[in-house]
């Protein structure tokens, strides 16, 4: 009978934790605040990832100087702690709005990982490539263009996939900031029902399901550009 | 047409070439052989720059290619360059392969670009495959695509860099037969290849190199019948 207590209880802290007073609508808004950094931090990293990527592959030492320093020091700080300089040093006199700190900061953040996922994936590319394409009379740039980086961009697609997700996990830390994030949804909940097990079970279960979403999704993606792989 | 003169190419410490002087001819054949690490593939990419010559100067129909003021691009429009390993571009269909270059390049339009690359698979014997993927496709096949894919520019020259290397043998006479037929065209041609049956077939003049120079040079009659250096005679008695 021990069992079907369990099941019994287990069933009311969810009830109490997700349906009663219409509580489902604080995961809601929290998967939102989640949903809506990632992307905007997805945004500006899938970008500015490319722009580092390109200045530290470089001929040029005023470019990659920057940009190798630039990832060094950002892959050497806790992203709490960027978020925390983020919101009380650098932008404490620029916006008071949190969101736009949180994506700014996680942004910046992801950039320079993205960067070094970039650059696997071009140096990934056989160097022939460049050289058939260069011997052909095209430019640097256009075989770069034409050749190069549709290959680089098949090459960095999982570990892209995987910056993505780790992404969206790394947003639970925005409490730091006071916003409320689906992981920030757990004290609300908690403080309502004095019960830790229901929230954090239905968060849990709403972060994995974010995250398969994007792995399938980019897992589709990957086929489709793999098509010329297919013998 | 390519005049080479005190070429010398250092990777590091290790001279690869040393003051090397050569012109090669209109409608000339040359055929380069000698032994790995002689130099041989090194001279050939210098020859449109893939390589950077660090001293002496390369010219092209009287401009000096390794000038920084020379539009390198322009200069290798006009020369054609066959790889060991192919570098089929694998993103792209064929039918793309051959005509990425001569569209971007603003050389012809689409339309005219995908004429030209039918009618020059037709004459390899590989029009179906226009639609395929270059990993749909043996080693031969690609390697017969790729020097296509060089003569869609309409080059003056042609470089080959080991062509047949790479192939399995039975795959090796498919290729060697477009490069003749393209030598009976009268192009131009730079061949670095162990191809022995080759040189002396459409060879109009064999060089052999080794340890950075080029050694001896003749007709490929003379070349093989009566080669003058002892290193010429120990590499052919080895090879032939």
């Amino acid at each position: 009978m021990d069992i079907l207590n369990w099941f019994a209880d287990f069933g009311d802290k969810l009830y109490q934790a997700f349906l009663f007073e219409d509580r489902w609508k604080l995961y809601l808004d929290g998967m939102g605040v989640t949903l809506g950094i990632t992307l905007g931090a997805i945004l500006i990293s899938t970008v500015l990832g490319m722009v580092l990527c390109l200045m530290k592959l470089s001929k040029h030492a005023v470019l990659r100087g920057p940009a190798k320093a630039y990832i060094d020091i950002i892959r050497g700080i806790p992203v709490v702690v960027q978020l925390l300089i983020m919101y009380n040093v650098i932008l404490l006199d620029v916006t008071d709005n949190k969101m736009v700190v949180a994506i700014i900061a996680f942004g910046l953040n992801s950039s320079a990982y993205m960067a070094e996922i970039y650059r696997s994936g071009i140096n990934a590319v056989e160097k022939g490539q460049m050289e058939a394409g260069r011997s052909l009379g095209l430019t640097q740039a256009q075989t770069m263009w034409h050749i190069i980086f549709p290959q680089a961009l098949k090459n960095c697609l999982p570990t892209y996939t995987s910056e993505f997700i780790v992404l969206v996990k790394e947003t639970a830390v925005v409490g730091y900031i006071a916003l409320v994030d689906l992981t920030k949804v757990y004290s609300s909940v908690q403080s309502m029902t004095y019960d830790a097990f229901g929230p954090l079970f239905i968060i849990a279960v709403a972060y994995f399901c974010i995250t398969k979403v994007l792995a399938v999704i980019f897992a589709a993606m990957e086929r489709r550009l793999c098509a010329s792989d297919r013998r | 047409m390519i005049d080479v003169k005190n070429l010398s190419k250092s990777f590091g410490h290790i001279h690869v070439l040393k003051n090397i002087n050569e012109h090669i001819y209109p409608g000339e054949k040359v055929v380069i052989i000698g032994p790995s690490g002689s130099g041989k593939s090194t001279f050939l990419r210098c020859l449109n720059l893939l390589e950077t010559p660090t001293e002496g100067t390369i010219s092209f129909e009287g401009t000096v290619i390794n000038d920084p003021k020379t539009d390198i691009n322009a200069i290798r429009r006009q020369m054609g360059m066959v790889f060991q390993h192919f570098n089929l571009f694998p993103n792209m269909t064929i039918r793309k392969n051959i005509t990425l270059a001569p569209v971007q390049t603003k050389r012809m339009g689409q339309e005219e670009a995908d004429e030209t690359a039918l009618k020059l698979l037709e004459r390899v014997g590989l029009k179906d495959k226009a639609e395929a993927y270059p990993n749909q496709l043996s080693g031969g096949q690609k390697q017969r695509i790729a020097i296509v894919r060089a003569l869609a520019m309409k080059p003056k020259v042609m470089l080959f860099d080991e062509p047949t290397s790479a192939l399995d043998p039975e795959m090796v006479g498919e290729v060697l037969d477009v490069m003749k037929e393209l030598a009976n065209e009268g192009m131009t041609m730079v061949v670095v290849t162990h191809e022995m049956g080759f040189a002396r077939e459409v060879a109009s003049r064999v060089l052999f190199m080794d340890g950075g120079n080029i050694l001896e040079q003749n007709t490929p009659q003379e070349f093989f019948a009566n080669p003058k250096e002892a290193r010429t005679i120990e590499f052919l008695s080895k090879v032939l």
